[in-house]
């Protein structure tokens, strides 16, 4: 198995603008090289809470989208910190820490890590102050 | 029915038309996350939140349009981007809740 197929897009701190902009262009990319629209669009809700946590509750980071020859879709998402202290609690439904504000537009529903779990057929995330990285797959479901 | 037929059968004002969708169900939510674990492609989704992620998740989600419920006004960065997105968006005067029987009612 080899990758056929690498981009890096940027994802800046508290940038609440363009959330959702490097979801859709993966999306469309995705759909050009003909993935199905039922495997693109939980690669789409995936990147779009990935980004929102950066952009909400980390310094900014990157998204690496990674296609392989057997047609195996791999998301990395990398941030510049500060990590997630308690990362079980961060997985847990419902926790959020999102601030008033972040709250007052919608976010802090303590969904985005449970949807990205949900939607991922293979899901890693390791965390430290230096930065979290959330490792995802996915693949055709039968 | 077509986003078109939707509005003409609930009386919505339209602050952005975009491409005439199928319109299958309705979504009511104001948490982001929640409405993408949640919403389904084709609904028209209700809400109170109107800055520029609504826009962003209602396209991700596939949804056939927005319906701004309580009174509430879309900036104009927003109605700008529904545009580039060719996504109808929707006033209602009335509650959420009142909004989503009209629909109801409509057929939808
Ligand atoms: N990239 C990140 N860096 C630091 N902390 C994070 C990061 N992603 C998530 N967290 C922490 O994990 C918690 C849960 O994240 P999750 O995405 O599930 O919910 P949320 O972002 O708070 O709300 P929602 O996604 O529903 O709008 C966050 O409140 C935050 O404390
Ligand atoms: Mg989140």
């Amino acid at each position: 198995m080899s990758v056929i197929y690498q981009k890096t897009y940027n994802v800046e701190k508290d940038d609440y603008a363009n959330a959702g902009l490097v979801s859709s262009l993966i999306k469309q990319s995705l759909r050009t090289i003909g993935v199905s629209s039922a495997v693109s669009r939980r690669v789409a809700v995936a990147v779009y809470e990935a980004e929102i946590n950066m952009i909400i509750h980390a310094y900014g980071g990157t998204i690496t989208l990674e296609i392989s020859d057997d047609g195996a879709i791999r998301l990395i998402a990398s941030d510049l910190g500060p990590g997630i202290p308690d990362i079980q609690k961060a997985l847990t439904p419902g926790f959020s820490t999102a601030s008033k504000k972040a709250m007052e537009l919608g976010f802090g529903a303590g969904m985005g890590l449970p949807n990205i779990k949900r939607n991922a057929d293979e899901f890693h995330i390791e965390s430290s102050p230096a930065g979290t990285v959330l490792d995802l797959k996915f693949q055709e479901r039968e | 029915m077509k986003v078109s037929e939707m509005i003409e059968k609930t009386g919505f004002k339209t602050v952005v038309p975009g491409e005439d969708r199928e319109v299958n169900g309705v979504y009511c939510g104001d948490l982001l996350s929640w409405v993408m674990g949640n919403g389904q492609p084709e609904q028209a989704w209700i809400t109170v939140q109107s800055h520029l992620n609504v826009i962003a998740v209602a396209v991700l989600r596939e949804f056939s349009c927005i319906v701004l419920a309580e009174n509430a006004e879309f900036p104009e960065e927003v109605i700008e981007r529904a545009k580039n997105e060719g996504l109808t968006l929707l006033y209602s005067d009335l509650p959420v809740y009142e909004t989503a029987v009209r629909l109801f009612k409509a057929g939808v």
